[in-house]
């Protein structure tokens, strides 16, 4: 079976032109994989790069070195050399990311705001609210608030409309960047299940999880990313 | 897999290649290529006199490049040469598989005529030629950009700046156009009308899968909008690439400038 | 005293060449508008400048001319056309449609039938169709290049959401042997249908403008309309007062300060040819009976 997610020697570093050029190494050498089902998590303190990595692999920052290999529509691309429509239909048809906030658009609505990725992949009006509804509803996010934009919404009900949208489409990769940050108990425990179910249905994730009871629930396997620091 | 060349694989809708525009010894544009396809929303940002404005007027066909070619997969399915088309095949274009908002409405509609007339002018020169099915079109795109219909028989200079930019959009997109060109389109508009306007350009091109072409100062704009930015300065494109990409790990320092010079939104 | 002499029909020969030369082309391209060079005329602009150069250009010792403005025969524009070219040309002058061979017109076409070797010669203020939703001369004149009209249809739109119906009521857009879209000058609507298919030559002369435009003989005239709101003629509801014609287009005419109005022929050749033989409507048949003096 190959590995969903695979990267060898992936490399990244911000150079700062406002700041004369510094350079920031941010990793260096990252090698991993995460195989169909399996959830891993990254460990590793504030600033090691651990979200760094994610992003890298959404293809949100580039990878300057090395290889981002991804099992894409019975194929393997990387994403460090993938052109900008390329990476977009990987993240419509493969990748989904749950960051710590949510981006809300001005005046849409949180129902629709969750079904979005069904409607881009060509779903019903009709269908993707009926899912996105039933998903809120597990997240105890009240009914009366779906028809509301999320903007107006506290930071908890943002992040789990956030997780919502994140989880509703299914895309056999996932990455987690603290998607329990700032949920009480039992949201946080929703949330195990719902790992839990993804990687029954096969799914690849990737998490970063700052609670060590989530990350005992979730995590097959933890990859230290302080390995990867890169020397500065 | 035929099947699959076909969907992913299909021709670009736009080709620009070694575009370049020169005015004597200045130079607006200098060597510009990409490929634009199918319900892609590519964003142009720099700011003015970094030639995005040129390039628009060269991509849109309203300017001679000095150096370079477009061409264009019209809906026959052949590319073509956008110079190898005669005059009235370039009109036909605008009038149909195209659309063109402008920054400012005035230049865009007719502001003497009525709100009914304006979104029913492209239907009429493409031969459609019953009052019936003309209004009721035209009703139903008042909708769609959220104008109260009962404003259909009001000339649009009765209207506000962000409602013209609504009927603007509407009068562009009732012939079902494949590609739209956006000059500023949410310039010169308060705070609270760009957002409503950005949002509903944002669902109109997601539900018709249209490809747009976004020439913005505003970066705000372009990530809401686009796919896919480029970064103009001086005539050239220095930093190319998806739009989330570009303005969260920008490579260049110029990028690195106007990004760091938007406030947190 | 001597009169002072004029060249035949006033216009030196050179000039009448220019715009025979203008009416050929306009002959050979319907409905164009061929620019020529205008000359200043001893007449203001507005009082048929175009169409009096027109007319001396085309007209012959032996041709007999007719001026009608609005359908009368005698009124002072009219009458001092017919004037002018008595004196400068010596040709013989008519009021009757039938006997006439060139017809100078503003705003009317005759009631009666034209026939073959007749020229109508029509006044024309504005030439241009599209000038009132696309004044850019630059930009009209490619659009008719391309046929591109579909801005026409905008005008007839906003009657329609305004009114009801085509408001339009005059001056209303044909396009001629489906080709070029033309200004008919500013005749009723009525009038419109008399273009299509006519045996006579129309000629068009916008002085001001210098523009000529034509209609050949038998040249197909359709009147722009939409589907669901068909073309349609307009008249009064009522017979002519004087000749009791049920099919001729009428002029309103007060007839007090009460309200008093009755109808009448605007063609007063077609009117007065009528009555000579025989016909009679309400006024006639039976004289006014009111209680306030009038006439």
């Amino acid at each position: 079976m190959p590995a969903m997610i695979e990267l060898t020697d992936a490399c990244k570093t911000f150079t700062m032109h406002l700041q004369g050029g510094i350079r920031l190494p941010v990793v260096r050498g990252v090698s991993l994989a995460v195989m169909p089902g399996e959830c891993v998590v990254l460990s590793g303190p504030s600033g090691a790069g651990k979200s760094s990595v994610l992003k890298m692999i959404f293809g949100n920052y580039r990878c300057d070195e090395g290889r981002i290999f991804i099992h894409h529509q019975d194929a393997t691309i990387d994403l460090a050399r993938a052109e900008p429509r390329q990476i977009l239909s990987v993240r419509r048809h493969t990748i989904g990311y749950v960051s710590q906030f949510l981006r809300a658009v001005p005046r849409v609505p949180a129902i629709d705001v969750v079904a979005e990725p069904l409607f881009v992949a060509g779903a019903a009006r009709e269908e993707g609210r009926s899912r996105a509804g039933s998903l809120l509803r597990r997240l105890n996010i009240p009914e009366r608030l779906w028809s509301l934009p999320p903007s107006t919404f506290s930071g908890g009900e943002q992040q789990r409309v956030n997780i919502a949208r994140g989880f509703l489409p299914d895309l056999p990769i996932l990455l987690l960047d603290e998607p329990t940050a700032s949920l009480d108990a039992a949201n946080r425990a929703v949330v195990v299940d719902l790992i839990t179910e993804k990687k029954r249905a096969g799914v690849a994730m990737l998490a970063i999880v700052h609670d060590d009871e989530v990350r005992e629930a979730i995590a097959d396997r933890i990859v230290d990313v302080t390995a990867f620091a890169a020397a500065a | 897999m035929a099947e699959q060349m076909m969907h992913d694989g299909a021709a670009p809708l736009m080709i620009a290649e070694g575009l370049g525009k020169t005015y004597g010894r200045l130079v607006a544009c200098r060597d510009i290529s990409f490929n634009l396809y199918s319900g892609e929303v590519l964003a142009i940002v720099g700011e003015s006199g970094s030639g995005k404005s040129t390039l628009l007027q060269m991509l849109s066909a309203q300017l001679t490049p000095s150096a370079g070619r477009v061409s264009y997969r019209m809906r026959d399915g052949v590319t073509r040469d956008l110079a190898s088309l005669g005059e009235a095949e370039r009109r036909f274009l605008f009038r149909t598989d195209w659309g063109y908002v402008h920054q400012d409405p005035a230049m865009g509609l007719r502001m003497a005529v009525s709100a009914g007339a304006n979104v029913g002018e492209r239907l009429m020169a493409v031969g459609w030629n019953h009052y019936g099915r003309i209004r009721d079109t035209a009703t139903s795109w008042l909708e769609r950009v959220e104008i109260d219909t009962s404003r259909i028989d009001d000339a649009p200079r009765t209207y506000s700046g962000g409602m013209r930019q609504r009927l603007q959009i509407a009068r562009n997109l009732v012939t079902e156009p494949r590609l739209v060109f956006m000059d500023e389109p949410t310039g010169g508009l308060d705070v609270s009308v760009q957002a409503r306007l950005l949002d509903l350009m944002r669902s109109l091109v997601s539900e018709l899968g249209l490809a747009a072409i976004v020439v913005t100062h505003d970066l705000a704009v372009a990530r809401l909008l686009s796919h896919r930015i480029m970064v103009m300065k001086g005539g050239q494109v220095i930093e190319a690439g998806l739009t989330d990409q570009v303005l969260d790990d920008p490579h260049e320092g110029y990028t690195q400038l106007l990004v760091s010079s938007v406030l947190p939104g | 005293m001597t009169a002072p002499v004029y060249n035949f029909a006033y216009l030196d020969e050179q000039t009448k060449r220019m715009i025979r030369r203008a009416i050929l082309k306009a002959i050979a391209i319907p409905g164009y508008q061929v620019p020529f060079a205008s000359r200043e005329m001893p007449m203001p602009y507005g009082w048929g400048t175009g169409g009096v150069q027109v007319t001396a250009a085309i007209l012959g010792p032996t041709d007999t001319l007719k001026v009608i403005d609005q359908g009368s025969d005698d009124t002072t524009n009219a009458i001092s056309i017919r004037k002018f070219f008595a004196k400068t040309a010596g040709v013989s002058t008519t009021t009757s449609t039938a006997d006439a061979t060139v017809i100078q017109t503003r705003h009317r076409i005759p009631e009666a039938a034209l026939s073959e070797g007749q020229v109508l010669v029509y006044q024309v203020p504005i030439p241009e169709p599209l000038r009132f939703l696309e004044p850019r001369e630059t930009e009209t004149r490619r659009m008719h290049a391309l046929s591109e009209y579909g801005l026409m249809h905008v005008k007839l739109y906003e009657d329609i959401a305004r009114f009801g119906h085509i408001a339009t009521s005059y001056a209303y857009p044909v396009k001629v042997n489906g080709r070029y879209v033309m200004d008919p000058s500013p005749t009723p609507k009525f009038d419109n249908p008399k273009m299509d298919n006519c045996a006579a030559l129309q000629l068009f002369g916008a002085g001001r403008e210098k523009r000529i435009y034509a209609i050949p003989p038998y040249t197909t005239v359709v009147s722009l309309d939409f589907e669901d709101h068909p073309f349609a003629r307009y008249r009064h509801e009522a017979p002519c007062a004087l000749c009791g014609a049920d099919d001729s287009y009428l002029d309103e005419i007060v007839t007090d300060d009460r309200g008093g109005r009755m109808f009448v022929c605007s063609d007063t050749d077609y009117c007065e040819t009528r009555q000579a033989s025989g016909h009679r409507g309400s006024e006639r048949a039976a004289p006014h009976k009111k209680d306030h003096a009038h006439g």
